[in-house]
């Protein structure tokens, strides 16, 4: 471990170097409103976040990332375009790996600009991947859009192609749902018997709680409209089997996706912006030809990430956590923007981890 | 020193835990009034009864304070991170069955499994503007649980008695909690799920792995162990 004293300092330099970029310092409270948090994140941020509670203002949280406030502070009273750094503490609890620290600092560096959203992606990776310079580590890149495209492009219905977006997160979901919608459904006596039924409700209870008998019967519609779909084409299976299975240097990667492509159109807008950024990256000096795009990365994140997603890993270090991380969140300055919206991507860099690897290289 | 047996200090739980060491020959018992927390030990040498709560023997059993402790399978995992690290198991016990559920009104014909809660907490959530919730005090086993089975847009609320009451109550929609023979349940017009059983538990034997054991510890505990067949 690194002594903080350190950590701070480099810190703090990091920071310095992205303002010479033109970001503004920016400083976030410790303590978050916890329904916020919970509302974007779900229950599974009570599980990485630490809460504090007291009578007067309920639940807190302690700030588990600078994005969330970052983002409501530029939603609020931004300038437009705005670059921003930070860096501070952030807090995770760690139920399962006492190595995993609990608190650590956190540098990072986001950009709001409506302008040229492939620049925007490799501004930022080309940030970190500089303030990185030195240190033996492996970039990992994916883009989160071109497997949304994909299930848009599928031919189906729009209730099945939103179960499976909104699973894009859980791999292993995703794939029972997907293998689901693959076959004839096969449905249980019980629910035929529902289906069947003149009055689903005859052997029902009283009615209590707030999901209410118009909730349960458009549900029931649903579930019968779902029944009559016909499963997904073997050549739909298929080119989504062959999409998630891209793993390979960029420029090989965008010539397999190109190729998926000519079997589902709906994608080709999402991989002309993996074309035009990985173009935006080579201008600015990244070594694109031999920088892995994976299609499947970054799909176990808990984040809101929604096109370009990236990370630094330490090179024969699987144990420890990536030094960086970043994407694009377009969706999340949606959510939190009450109707506004603006393109976004950053990237945080662990200063701490930076400083055990230097150490450990000598 | 002496080996440190931490029992429920009420109810059911302790009278039943008094009976299943009374037939390995060891008399526990409580010393002095019915109010005071002192107990008893006889038929064994070198092992003291200290009588707590169930829900705090987990703790105390990974603090070390407590050698040997009585409680639900439930509750170590509930309360517990990486509990097979801290405690080890020595014998289930046989009474306190308890299953951990997660149960949904009856009312609710178009949700039988896990998936349909799912399904239905998406609806939900769309329609109401805020998560389904979930009554539990069981917050880390019903989240790891959900979790793993792949199930979205729902929220925890803390509730730490008449949980079944939630729904009628609308404070929740559904509930995890504890049952043994599901007659709460019905009398609350609730249903299980049919995945969703998250844990069997029942009374068990405990061995602290942290405590400290000296000469005679070690002896009274390996005398005990004999006794009980753990």
């Amino acid at each position: 471990m690194a002594a903080r004293a350190d950590i701070l300092a480099l810190a703090a330099q990091l920071r310095a170097g992205f303002e010479a970029r033109g970001a503004r310092a920016v400083e976030t409270p410790i303590l978050q409103p916890a329904d916020t948090l919970l509302d974007l994140y779900g229950e599974e941020i009570r599980a990485r976040a630490y809460t504090a509670t007291d009578a007067l203002r309920g639940e807190q949280m302690m700030r588990p990332d600078f994005t969330v406030p970052v983002v409501q502070m530029h939603m609020t009273q931004g300038a437009d375009p705005a670059r921003y750094t930070y860096a501070g503490e952030v807090f995770r609890r760690q139920e399962h790996d006492p190595d995993r620290a609990n608190e650590y600092i956190q540098v990072g560096y986001e950009v709001f600009d409506r302008t040229d959203p492939a620049a925007s992606d490799a501004e930022v990776f080309s940030a970190i991947s500089q303030a990185l310079q030195g240190l033996s580590l492996r970039a990992a890149t994916g883009d989160i859009g071109i497997l949304k495209a994909a299930i848009q492009g599928l031919k189906t219905t729009d209730t099945r192609k939103a179960m499976l977006l909104r699973h894009i997160w859980r791999p292993r979901r995703f794939r029972a749902l997907f293998e689901r919608y693959s076959n004839p459904l096969d449905t249980a006596p019980s629910r035929a018997a529902l289906f069947r039924a003149e009055d689903p409700f005859a052997a029902a209870g009283p009615e209590i709680g707030l999901r209410g008998r118009a909730e349960i019967a458009h549900r029931l519609h649903a579930l019968r409209d779902d029944v009559a779909t016909p499963p997904l084409s073997q050549h739909d299976v298929a080119i989504i089997d062959s999409l998630l299975a891209v793993r390979e240097t960029a420029p090989f990667a965008l010539q397999q996706l190109r190729d998926i492509a000519v079997d589902i159109p709906a994608i080709m807008p999402a991989i002309d912006r993996l074309d035009a950024r990985l173009s935006a990256l080579a201008d600015r000096g990244v070594d694109v030809d031999n920088l892995d795009f994976e299609a499947s990365y970054g799909r176990t994140s808990m984040e809101y990430y929604d096109g370009f997603v990236f990370g630094f890993y330490a090179e024969g270090r699987p144990d420890l956590p990536p030094v960086a991380t970043g994407g694009r969140y377009d969706a999340l300055t949606r959510e939190l923007g009450q109707g506004a919206e603006i393109p976004a991507v950053g990237a945080v860099l662990r200063p701490g981890l930076m400083l055990e690897l230097q150490e450990m290289a000598g | 020193m002496t080996l440190k047996l931490g029992v429920p200090s009420k109810g059911r739980l302790m009278e039943k835990t008094f009976d299943w060491f009374a037939k390995a020959g060891i008399q526990l018992s409580r010393s002095g009034s019915d109010r005071e927390y002192a107990g008893m030990v006889d038929g064994i040498d070198g092992v003291s009864l200290v009588l707590l709560s169930a829900g705090e023997i987990p703790r105390e059993l990974a603090a070390g304070r407590i050698h040997l402790g009585v409680t639900g399978t439930d509750l170590i995992q509930e309360k517990l991170a990486r509990w097979e690290q801290q405690v080890e198991e020595i014998r289930p016990m046989g009474f306190g069955d308890a299953d951990l559920i997660i149960a949904v009104p009856r009312f609710w014909v178009d949700v039988e499994t896990l998936d349909d809660l799912d399904a239905a907490a998406a609806d939900f959530r769309a329609r109401h503007g805020h998560r389904l919730r979930i009554a539990t005090k069981y917050h880390r086993l019903v989240r790891e649980f959900l979790r793993d089975e792949g199930v979205a847009d729902y929220m925890l609320v803390d509730s730490q008695g008449a949980t079944e009451g939630t729904v009628k109550n609308e404070t929740a929609e559904a509930i995890a909690d504890i049952t043994s023979t599901g007659e709460t349940l019905r009398a609350n017009h609730l249903k299980i799920l049919s995945d969703g059983l998250i844990l069997r538990s029942q009374a068990t034997l405990w061995r602290s792995r942290v405590a400290d054991y000296d000469g005679t510890d070690r002896q009274a505990l390996a005398e005990l162990l004999d006794r009980v067949g753990g």
